[in-house]
């Protein structure tokens, strides 16, 4: 009797303990993120309020600003949005046309030095942004596509071509051989037979890997802040720091901004997120 | 006669052009440009040829070091604190029994934040004067004075160390509970029935069998470990007094705020070289599990 007891008041306990470690972990993962949509709504009187003030009131001053383009320091935020979303689609495209037909060739060609050739393409990857940046501004600067989309396009593309090599190469690995054999046997060339069939299979594999390369040029800082000067040219990572002045930082305006960043990853991500785990797990184990 | 090229390389090419293009030469323009004493504001500087003498001039300089060690240990706390708190939770998540989804969901939140603004927001939440944590700390009496969370070496290191940790350990946690979901039941089951505590069936069926996507989630990493540059740059720029610059702050003073680009490619060298060291051992620590396991081919 007294030994069931305990027995089942430790099961309750370890049950409260783990509802509660789960809870404590989602808290953290989460408040940063809501404290800054929470503060985009807020007047900067208030968040600069000394006591705090705890109970928010509502204001869409930040958005107005921001959109108005002429409030508070006036930040193009419509041109670093056209920005963002120009070098990102177009090198993503690039990237995954340029990347499949390397991870075509890794998954189906047996060839001398492969593993070799793989670890190579990768450890390109691994250059810090910043250790690239230094040479690529200067070559950059000689060749005058600084402070164009051009420049950072091509500069994001070389950077994203790696992984997605890397993930694609594991999806058309499982895709049986026999597949487009019989599409050659059925009258197609290897061409049609890899439209037709292959790329169909694989479409989801190669989603995943267009949402990584998207992620990466949306968010990528070190290289753009060197590379692009002007309105014309800026990404909104290198726009937040428009908010910044030598002293003071309009926290407000950052974080009307931060979730107009932030916005279409989140709504991408949803989208895809099956295909994002199963890109990432089938291309490093099976690959 | 021509011979034709084969055509995996074919396939290959646009790949190698673009990485040639893109990455190879600017590099191999560094590399020589590290042996000048090129210096932006004067270009005739560029074809002086001074030898070894910036790689003697950093490791001569104690500065260099600091933020050497600094960086790899940095790392080496950030990546194991990763890995065993995504460990933790996604051992979490998987005893749950419903919601699941919706965990994984939130869990996924973090990767989707641009480096940059991880910095900004985390500089925001540790603001000394308007920031959540110390606005929480005074309300709540724990603290009678505001903490200088940017400011005091110590406090901005851990202030750091948090956010890289808070970005990065969803990547873990995500790719260890799918591993976790790939499990088989049956050697957990048998194990129970011979008698095993929960431990050791954890310590000798579980982990092996996570082992591959632990490494996985690794190798992904350290392809990028340098994104807490951004991080760093925006939190604290490398101060208070230097206290928290990283080899890749340092750099980038060196060669955009100095101008001394020949003595900055010399250090982006080192830093290259310091990636390539993680990529490499990781890449070789998932091909091991992976051969242990089977799974290749």
């Amino acid at each position: 009797m007294d030994r069931n007891k305990t027995h089942r008041n430790r099961r309750r306990l370890l049950k409260v303990l783990h509802f509660l470690g789960l809870f404590l972990v989602m808290a953290v993962i989460c408040i940063p993120g809501l404290w800054i949509v929470l503060n985009s709504f807020r007047p900067t009187v208030e968040i600069m309020a000394k006591p705090p003030v705890w109970n928010p009131s509502f204001t869409l001053d930040h958005y107005r600003a921001m959109f108005g383009g002429a409030g508070e320091g006036g930040v193009p935020v419509f041109s670093y949005l056209w920005n963002s979303i120009v070098v990102s689609v177009v090198s993503t495209f690039v990237a995954i046309l340029i990347g499949m037909s390397g991870g075509y060739a890794f998954a189906r060609y047996r060839f001398k030095g492969k593993s070799g050739y793989f670890v190579g393409l990768m450890l390109f990857r691994a250059v810090p942004g910043v250790a690239l940046s230094l040479p690529l501004f200067i070559v950059f600067a000689r060749l005058g596509i600084i402070d164009t989309h051009f420049g950072l396009i091509l500069a994001y593309v070389a950077m994203n071509v790696p992984f997605t090599i890397w993930l694609t190469d594991g999806f058309f690995r499982q895709i049986p051989k026999e597949l487009h054999e019989a599409a050659e046997i059925d009258g197609c060339t290897r061409w049609q037979a890899f439209w037709r069939v292959e790329f169909p299979v694989a479409r989801s594999g190669i989603a995943s890997a267009a949402i990584f390369a998207f992620l990466t040029s949306w968010n990528e800082f070190a290289l753009a802040s060197q590379l692009t000067r002007s309105v014309g040219s800026k990404t909104m990572p290198v726009g937040l720091l428009d908010f910044t002045a030598e002293f003071t930082i309009n926290w407000g305006g950052m974080c009307a901004l931060a979730v107009l960043m932030i916005l279409p990853a989140l709504i991408l991500t949803f989208i895809v997120q099956k295909h994002l785990i199963a890109g990432l797990t089938f291309g490093g184990v099976k690959g | 006669m021509r011979r034709r090229l084969p055509e995996w390389f074919l396939l290959l090419l646009p790949a190698i052009i673009i990485i040639a293009a893109v990455v190879l030469i600017p590099l191999i323009f560094s590399l020589y440009s590290s042996f000048t004493p090129y210096k932006l504001t004067r270009p005739s500087t560029l074809w002086k040829w001074i030898g070894f003498r910036n790689y003697e001039r950093i490791l001569e300089d104690w500065k260099f070091w600091a933020a050497f060690g600094r960086t790899v240990l940095v790392l080496t706390i950030a990546l194991n604190l990763e890995m065993l708190l995504g460990l933790g939770i996604a051992l979490l998540v998987n005893k749950v029994t419903w919601g699941q989804r919706t965990l994984r969901t939130i869990l996924m939140f973090p990767m989707m934040f641009s480096p940059i603004l991880v910095g900004f927001q985390f500089k925001f939440i540790f603001n000394d004067n308007v920031g959540l944590v110390n606005n929480v700390l005074q309300s709540t009496g724990l603290s009678d004075a505001a903490l200088p969370w940017l400011v005091d070496g110590k406090l901005a290191l851990f202030s750091i160390l948090f956010a890289e940790i808070w970005m990065s350990t969803s990547v873990f946690a995500i790719l260890i509970l799918a591993g976790l979901f790939a499990m088989p039941r049956d050697p957990l089951e048998a194990a129970k029935v011979d008698g095993c505590t929960p431990w050791q069936s954890f310590r000798h069926i579980t982990l092996p069998f996570l082992m591959p996507f632990i490494f996985i989630a690794m190798t992904i990493r350290s392809l990028d470990v340098a994104r807490a540059y951004d991080i760093v740059q925006i939190m604290t720029g490398g101060g208070p007094a230097r206290r928290t610059e990283l080899i890749w702050t340092l750099m980038a003073r060196t060669g955009y705020v100095d101008a001394k680009m020949g003595l900055a490619n010399a250090m982006g060298y080192v830093s290259i070289l310091l990636s390539i060291a993680f990529t490499v051992y990781f890449f070789k620590k998932l091909s091991a599990a992976r051969a242990q396991l089977g799974m290749t081919g």
